[in-house]
């Protein structure tokens, strides 16, 4: 997640202890009368609630209307005052925007769009390969080192990645390979490792060791239980860390600022440019940000239920 | 096959991904072959077939970084010269960088204390109530925005418009005190407070980061404990203060804990919003100043050997919470 939260960094296996002692069931009646005693039954506990909603979505709001107002409108009026507009059918609306900030000469963001996906699936694709190899093996290999390993990998979470820029970019020119979608997919993809593999180990061991045993006194080897009795049940897990990694990516400033050259720069580059150059044109800056925001969106609303699963994992199971 | 390191359009760009991945897929798919075929092989061949790759990448790209990085924190801006502790100095005692350390301690302090605060209020104020889901999901949005489009939606709502005839304010904020009866004011220019409304932005996009975890912890409780409260006579803000608050208290740690150090290595919203202008820099903005614009390599490593002592103490925190938790097990 953009330097977005990272959960789970050294969450560690911390709340297992409040985990409920086998609650008793509530009958339904009972459930609703606990419901109704509920804080919200105080008028100010409900006012509190509606405030902390309004206010986290207005600003969205309000830059989705103004993306869709004519330039001029949105130099002369704020887009609140579309809204009588609305009822009426006078409000006006038009595509241009989108149309100026995805093609203009301005901007040009359809070919960063490109960019985005071309960095963002080969960076959650290695890492998540690379960490599941690594968690299978810390959790079901038995192999000298292994604590020792798994702490160290665990620990490497702490480093900043303001630590490893400069050296690996200077490495990056002297291969003569920097700027290339290469050295990008390389970074994210070692940045990813130290929670990946903590998060997948953490899955891994979760499942039950006796499938592993039964699998090995069938004679099948670690490759073979890794794909055939491993695999299919880290399908949702995957999912979530994989989640995780793709927003993290795609919604990236640094490692895209750092390591791209301006012909393969990812969206957030551009949209940050675009917001250092043309601070003043909102019809730019509101429907450059919408075109940033859109892919995150959709793959966050479609896929919560493995992303909050996810991040209990990370931040609460441990 | 000058394209594979430099595609030109759509297609080629695609092309060059697949060929990535194809690539990594058949590399992989061979060190497993090669470690499964013989029948009896010791387990550490085994071992390093799966964890060999991961590893070589985090001794490359993680270890041997940090080391340089340390390396050449002791040495001038052009990484020649041996200057010994110089650019700690400097940063730590010039005004300028003081202030810089000034600032990232308002966002440490603020951004997960503020988030959490909130998301946690609004976690047990949401709790059991017909529109739980929907209103968790509002606030959870914004997880999904990066900190530049958070940034954005931000530095318009706090636009400026001077107080002239004729001329509305475009800004959500400042026409709100223009109704309210008060001068429209320059929110991302005036010290000390413009730090303030950048770190709004930081808290608008965490708290659903801190609602979510603290939420699942709510429903942990065991309902006999609340049930006992209940009976006990405590209502309202003693259950919230003697039932809820040390109920979750782990989670609590781990979330502050989190959002400090997310908080601590994010520069998008700073380099964004102001560009470090206006007394706003913070370390990790710095450190890319220093870096990148200014060329100055020794004052870079050691801003970021500083950001990382800075998240030692913070780990250290959380590592000691979770022997506390284990030692009650």
């Amino acid at each position: 997640m953009t330097t977005t939260p990272t959960p789970g960094q050294a969450a560690g296996p911390l709340v297992e202890d409040d985990s409920p002692a086998t609650p008793r069931k509530l009958s339904r009646l009972e459930k609703r009368a606990i419901a109704t005693k509920g804080r919200l039954s105080s008028p100010w506990a409900s006012g509190i609630a509606i405030i902390i909603a309004v206010l986290w979505t207005i600003p969205s709001v309000g830059l989705l209307v103004t993306s869709f107002r004519p330039e001029l409108d949105i130099r002369n009026s704020g887009w609140w005052t579309v809204i009588p507009g609305v009822f009426t059918g006078e409000a006006e609306f038009t595509a241009d925007n989108y149309n100026e900030v995805l093609y203009g000469n301005s901007s040009n963001l359809a070919d960063t769009f490109v960019n985005s996906f071309v960095i963002t699936i080969p960076a959650v694709i290695i890492p998540i390969t690379l960490a599941l190899l690594a968690a299978y093996a810390f959790a079901w290999i038995p192999f000298k080192g292994r604590e020792f390993l798994f702490v160290a990998v665990f620990a490497l979470q702490v480093v900043p990645l303001q630590v490893a820029l400069v050296p690996l970019l200077s490495d990056y020119v002297d291969w003569g390979i920097n700027g290339t979608f290469w050295t990008v997919w390389l970074s994210h993809s070692i940045f990813a490792l130290p929670l990946a593999i903590f998060l997948l180990h953490n899955f891994m061991k979760d499942i039950p060791a006796s499938l592993v045993e039964a699998a090995r006194v069938d004679g099948a080897g670690h490759v073979k239980i890794f794909f055939r009795v491993l695999f299919p049940l880290l399908v949702p897990a995957i999912a979530s860390f994989g989640i995780f990694q793709f927003l993290w990516v795609w919604n990236d400033l640094l490692v895209g600022l750092t390591f791209t050259s301006p012909a393969y720069r990812p969206m957030t580059v551009a949209v940050a440019e675009l917001a250092g150059s043309r601070g003043g044109d909102w019809h730019l800056l509101t429907a450059g940000a919408f075109v940033a925001m859109i892919v995150p969106l959709i793959v966050f609303i479609a896929l919560q239920r493995f992303f909050v699963r996810g991040m209990l994992a990370g931040a609460v199971k441990g | 096959m000058s394209w594979l390191l430099e595609p030109s359009g759509a297609t080629e760009k695609f092309l060059v991904m697949f060929v990535a991945i194809l690539l990594f897929v058949a590399v992989m798919s061979l060190v497993l072959f090669v470690v499964d075929r013989p029948k009896r092989i010791p387990n550490w061949v085994v071992a390093i077939g799966f964890v060999g790759v991961p590893l070589a990448f985090l001794l490359y790209g993680l270890i041997r970084p940090t080391l340089i990085t340390v390396w050449n924190s002791f040495f001038d801006d052009t990484s020649t010269e041996f200057v010994g502790l110089d650019n700690y100095v400097t940063a730590f005692t010039q005004p300028q960088f003081q202030k810089v350390l000034l600032v990232t301690a308002a966002w440490v302090i603020l951004a997960p204390l503020l988030s959490t605060v909130i998301g946690l209020v609004y976690a047990v104020l949401v709790d059991r109530t017909r529109f739980e889901k929907a209103a968790k999901a509002l606030v959870f949005i914004p997880m999904a925005i990066s900190m530049v489009g958070a940034s954005i939606i931000w530095g318009f709502v706090y636009e400026f418009r001077p107080e002239q005839a004729g001329i509305q304010q475009i800004g959500l904020l400042n026409q709100v005190l223009v109704w309210l009866g008060m001068p429209p004011q320059q929110f991302l220019i005036g010290q000390p407070w413009n730090t303030g409304f950048l770190i709004v932005v930081m808290i608008w996009i965490q708290t659903g980061f801190a609602m979510t975890v603290l939420s699942a912890a709510i429903k942990a409780i065991p309902d006999d404990i609340v049930e006992a409260a209940r009976l006990d006579g405590l209502h309202g803000m003693q259950m919230f203060r003697f039932i809820t608050v040390p109920s979750i208290r782990p989670a609590l740690v781990v979330v502050l804990t989190t959002i400090a150090m997310a908080t601590l290595k994010a520069f998008d919203i700073v380099r964004t919003m102001t560009g470090g202008q206006f007394g706003t820099q913070v370390v990790a903005n710095e450190f890319y100043t220093q870096a990148f614009r200014q060329n100055n390599q020794g004052l870079a490593a050691a801003l970021a050997v500083v950001l990382f002592i800075l998240v030692i103490p913070i780990i250290v925190y959380n590592v000691g919470q979770m022997r506390k938790a284990e030692d009650i097990r």
